[in-house]
């Protein structure tokens, strides 16, 4: 693809991890995901080196760390709820200061803490590496239905469209001085979103009128994903087989 | 005269609501012709243009396309003929890439490999997009869109390009390289316009629409002169523009590569 921006999400470079084709960045991802899933909470250094592979995989496609970190910001409502653990967590107690804190909550905590985040990061760097159009053709070719690939498409076609009509419904309320600071002030942002709801139920509608006018007969031509050669795929998976070895072992041993 | 690019007799259409908007609606369109359909909101025009390709299904009359009845058998066929472009081009562009939008309607028809790459590329050029073959339909502005979401349309070889309000939120510029393709295009053409002075411009031929039949058909430039008929059908031009003015030699005459029909 030679999209200068393709999505928000892509950020362009000529790095190999970005020529790489897309399903087999994606066989990449699910094995580092699997492996740092897999890897008993304990085992801190193992989490270590799955870190260590994740940033080499980003020094690689010239990521810089705050781009990374400002990408994983998206998993921070899920981290909040990890540190609730310590706190409603059973059995033994540590105290921390003037805390009393659960033993088996703080590793709970620091379980999803570090497999969320390193699971979040391996994708923002495989997300950032490749075009969404490619990412979806890499599913089709790794037997994704089609129908969830197609749901995905129009999902990224028309996010933007929705955000920018949701944007303008907010303009043209603060336009006429409606500025919610508490909850039950929001029924007008509640309506303007139901009303959004029909509308891009009846954009579904319209949308479908084009297709149909355009020959659609219940199946979208699928995009040729690119081919992988055996070069790419051991280029692709040999640090993610690392991963993998490590976690293997640390379940093991 | 040839035999009519598209022939509509006395379609009458009912809304599931009970709402009729069709109400025995004729008319006949020769190849060639750039005919603009005018009428003031709610008069039938977008409901018509659904009917045109089998979308919706008349109550009664019917609808033909260079001699091929619409009918549930014929409605892919037809679908090839008759290419609509869609008033919101967001409609209209729903895949990832401009290059897959082109593509779709000629993929749904069987065209593959080298051959769909030339019909998106040759629909691309057409409308002076080509550049943009790789980029996103929703980074566009909208004028670019409008001009991909024709060539979504031309890729497919249609026998009339039918356009539902082409200028609609366009700035000046925009609209003009939208009419610079349009009248670049030998193809029969029907367009639905609030926008007189671009029907003026476009088509030499105009019929108004009202309560769901055509009303008036004639010389473009004779019907905007005719102040009662404009006034009846809430029909009204810009301050101070003068149909009568516009000479037949200073509007565009076709020119482009020629659209082979099959």
């Amino acid at each position: 693809m030679s999209a200068g921006h393709t999505h928000a999400l892509y950020v362009h470079g000529d790095s190999r991890l970005h020529a790489l084709p897309a399903h087999v960045k994606l066989v990449a991802l699910l094995i580092v995901i699997v492996a740092v899933v897999a890897t008993p909470r304990e085992r801190v250094g193992v989490f270590a080196a799955h870190a260590a592979v994740i940033i080499v995989a980003a020094a690689g496609a010239h990521l810089s760390p705050r781009f990374i970190g400002g990408r994983l910001l998206i998993g921070a409502p899920f981290l909040a709820f990890a540190f609730l653990l310590p706190f409603v967590g059973g059995g033994d107690r540590v105290v921390v200061g003037a805390l009393s804190l659960s033993v088996g909550g703080l590793w709970g905590a620091w379980s999803v803490l570090v497999k969320g985040t390193l699971a979040l990061a391996a994708s923002v760097v495989v997300t950032a590496t490749t075009p969404v159009p490619a990412l979806l053709a890499g599913l089709g070719r790794l037997r994704v239905p089609v129908v969830i690939t197609e749901i995905a498409g129009f999902m990224v076609r028309y996010l933007e469209v929705i955000a920018g009509e949701m944007h303008r419904a907010k303009v043209a309320m603060a336009a006429r001085g409606y500025q919610p600071r508490w909850a039950w002030q929001g029924t007008a942002l509640a309506t303007s979103a139901g009303a959004l709801f029909i509308r891009s139920h009846e954009r579904g509608e319209r949308v479908y009128d084009a297709m149909l006018s355009r020959g659609y007969q219940g199946r979208l031509p699928q995009p040729d994903a690119t081919a992988a050669t055996p070069a790419d795929w051991v280029r692709a998976l040999a640090l993610p087989l690392c991963a993998a070895a490590a976690a293997a072992l640390a379940v093991i041993r | 005269m040839s035999a009519p690019a598209l022939e509509v007799r006395g379609l009458e259409y009912t809304y599931p609501d009970g709402t009729q908007v069709l109400r025995g609606t004729d008319f006949h369109i020769h190849p060639g012709e750039r005919v603009a359909l005018l009428g003031p909101n709610g008069a039938g025009k977008t409901t018509l243009v659904l009917h045109l390709n089998g979308i919706l299904t008349p109550d009664a009359g019917d609808v033909t396309v260079a001699g091929l009845a619409v009918q549930p058998r014929t409605v892919k066929e037809i679908r090839r003929r008759v290419g609509i472009v869609f008033q919101d081009p967001d409609d209209q562009l729903f895949m990832t890439t401009v290059r897959q939008d082109v593509a779709f309607g000629p993929a749904n028809y069987g065209v593959t490999g080298e051959e769909l790459d030339r019909r998106v590329l040759d629909a691309l050029t057409d409308v002076g997009m080509a550049g943009v073959v790789d980029r996103p339909p929703h980074h566009l502005s909208l004028g670019e869109r409008r001009r991909v979401a024709v060539a979504t349309v031309l890729a497919m070889n249609p026998e009339i390009l039918v356009l539902d309000e082409p200028s609609s939120n366009m700035d000046p510029a925009s609209r003009r390289e939208l009419a610079d393709v349009l009248t670049g295009l030998e193809i029969t053409l029907l367009m639905i316009t609030h926008d007189l002075p671009y029907a003026l411009e476009l088509c030499p031929r105009a019929m108004i629409m009202n309560h769901g039949r055509i009303v008036a058909d004639g010389p473009t430039a004779a019907l905007l002169g005719n102040r009662e008929l404009m006034s009846a059908n809430r029909l009204e031009l810009p301050l101070g523009f003068d149909p009568s003015l516009a000479r037949p030699e200073r509007l565009p005459a076709p020119r482009g590569r020629p659209f082979s029909s099959k």
